[in-house]
């Protein structure tokens, strides 16, 4: 078991590493000249010659990785030039906005989809598992800019129920979790589905009918709980997924999110708030990854480690 | 299980066949109506035509002249989707076949080399599946550029993880089969071996995840352009329109509302036929459906 622990740690330690060099290599190797690139246009000749030094864009590569990894390590990601402040503290300011969509759109995939996966399951081959199954089959399909954009027209332009677009009340939440959610409850509905198809088969469910049950008892207690873990890892693994689903939710609304700030900074040219997103986004990926699989084996008990 | 054999088999052939059938013929439809694009439409996609600006499409309004009506520069809405489906589908069909490509070889490698190549190999990808995939294609296309080839390769990069690790998975089961091992006493070498009785064995894999990633792709493509990364104007795509659409919401919701719908009837297709294909093909999948 601990050594399961440390194994996984250092592999998400490995991993992280790997980020790096990825977004060292997009950013540093890839463009002809980065100092350039990391200079608000038309910076002056001396300000790129000093950048250059200060990179070591003059050194060997791995030189340079050097410098790019301890000054990551120690928290400077370097100017963002649109904001002219820290780029760590310009991302910072903006991961409130997208925790609080990716939390609200995650609610509603757990509430919608499980639910959906559940009545689906248990009215097996009825209209009604006909119908979520289109649901979520058509969650899946639609893409969800335009599905932003449809509940927009319908919501905010035609019914104006809801407002479409910024960050003032609660209200302005609604549609972005909608749409941001609508992908990952179908993929949720879908596999409660199919896994809680399995459970109602097996043995105890039966003994547990037999034994007078009342049907949702049977369902909840005993079925729900054997399915929750396919599920729960995918749920898991949808944090990620959502975060990169909130950079085109975020633009569709004009969330003032992470994701809505890499989409503006590139257009500003703003690299070095973008390697801090990359980064940011990835150790949080990562970290999520890491903390599903240590929960794993306090939700499962007959999963050992060796 | 009762199933087995080709009664079975003829028995799951009739139940997925719906499936299959509607998402190729949903999916066929769009493909044959890009790629007959010029025959089906005498509408230039790209030059404007400033009198005939924002016309409501046909029965909405409009005239039969221009079925999904026109957009802000008078531009045919109904030329422009089906010329922007000829990029956005040969697009996503080539990242399909790159990522398809060099995802087997790659899960082939790890799978058959084993030891330090594959650690090397899976840790690659783990590090890639670290970035949502949105992200990496956006800071690649600033960097390098917004051009066909830098979009091919930002689309097949975010592909090639899923085939390589299916395809390890996959052949990690079947390395150590008798019919292998035969083939391998017989001395057939390893490459034989590999295309021969491994390859052929995939097949089934392959062919469902670049089904259901053909959609993925065509979302991708259509997001990057709808922020303004994939496709540039004036060429036209699902995605940009979809954008150039957001300013007319309340004067022309056509414009928005067609490319989407456009986008939703491919990715439903991919799906509904990669779906069909993979309980028709994957008989791990098979006991979980009714």
């Amino acid at each position: 078991m601990r050594t399961y622990i440390l194994r996984r740690v250092a592999q998400s330690a490995l991993t992280l590493l790997g980020v790096s060099v990825l977004v060292f290599v997009i950013l540093r190797v890839l463009p002809g000249d980065p100092a350039r690139m990391l200079l608000p246009d038309g910076a002056p000749e001396t300000a790129v010659a000093e950048l250059n030094r200060q990179l070591g864009l003059r050194e060997p590569l791995i030189v340079q990785y050097g410098l790019f990894l301890r000054s990551v390590a120690h928290g400077d990601f370097g100017q963002s030039f649109q904001y002219r402040a820290p780029a760590l503290r310009v991302v910072l300011e903006r991961l409130p906005a997208t925790v609080q969509l990716t939390a609200a759109a995650m609610l509603v995939t757990i509430a919608a989809g499980v639910s959906l996966g559940i009545v689906t399951a248990v009215l097996r081959g009825t209209r009604y598992d006909v119908a979520g199954t289109i649901l979520a089959v058509l969650g899946q399909s639609l893409p969800n800019f335009w599905l932003g954009i449809m509940l927009i027209l319908l919501f905010g332009v035609a019914l104006r129920w809801l407002p479409t677009s910024g960050f003032a009340s609660w209200t302005s939440l609604v549609l972005p979790a909608v749409t941001l959610a609508a992908f990952p409850t179908a993929l949720v509905a879908r596999l409660t589905r199919s896994s809680m198809l399995e459970i109602l088969n097996r043995d105890y469910v039966r003994t547990g009918r037999a034994k007078g049950l009342t049907e949702p008892s049977v369902v909840l207690r005993h079925a729900l709980r054997n399915a929750a873990i396919p599920v729960l890892t995918v749920i898991g693994l949808q944090i990620g997924s959502l975060l990169g689903g909130a950079v085109i939710t975020e633009s569709v609304f004009a969330w003032p999110g992470m994701g809505k700030l890499i989409v503006d900074a590139i257009f500003f040219r703003d690299f070095p708030v973008v390697q801090t997103v990359l980064i940011l986004s990835a150790t949080v990926f990562v970290a999520i990854n890491l903390l599903v699989d240590l929960l794993y084996t306090v939700i499962d008990p007959r999963i050992r480690y060796s | 299980m009762r199933s087995g054999g080709e009664a079975g088999a003829l028995r799951r052939w009739r139940r997925r066949y719906p499936t299959i059938a509607i998402g190729g013929i949903l999916l066929g439809l769009v493909v044959f109506a890009s790629v007959l694009a010029p025959a089906l439409t005498s509408y230039d996609p790209v030059k404007p035509s400033f009198s005939q600006r924002l016309a409501p499409p046909w029965g909405l309004g409009g005239t039969r002249a221009h079925l999904l009506g026109t957009d802000n520069l008078g531009r045919d809405i109904l030329a422009r989707l089906l010329h922007g489906g000829r990029i956005s589908l040969a697009l996503a069909l080539t990242a399909v076949a790159i990522a398809g490509v060099v995802g087997v070889v790659v899960g082939l490698a790890a799978s058959w080399g084993g030891g330090a190549t594959d650690a090397v190999i899976m840790r690659v990808a783990d590090v890639q599946l670290a970035f949502p995939v949105i992200m990496l294609a956006i800071a690649i296309v600033a960097v390098v550029g917004t051009n066909p080839v830098t979009l091919v390769g930002v689309l097949a990069l975010s592909g090639w993880v899923l085939y390589a690790r299916t395809i390890r998975a996959h052949v990690l089961t079947i390395r150590d089969l008798d019919y292998i091992d035969a083939a391998a006493m017989l001395g057939a070498s390893d490459l034989r071996i590999i295309l021969r009785h491994v390859l052929p064995n995939t097949v089934a894999p392959i062919l469902v995840i670049g089904s259901s990633q053909f959609a993925t792709m065509v979302l991708l493509e259509s997001g990057l352009s709808f922020l303004g990364m994939g496709i540039q104007a004036p060429l036209p795509s699902w995605g940009s329109m979809l954008a150039e659409g957001r300013d007319y919401l309340s004067n022309a919701w056509w414009l928005a509302t067609a490319p989407g719908l456009v986008i939703a009837l491919v990715v439903l297709g991919a799906n509904l036929l990669g779906d069909g294909l993979r309980d028709l093909l994957d008989p791990t999948l098979r006991n979980a459906e009714g």
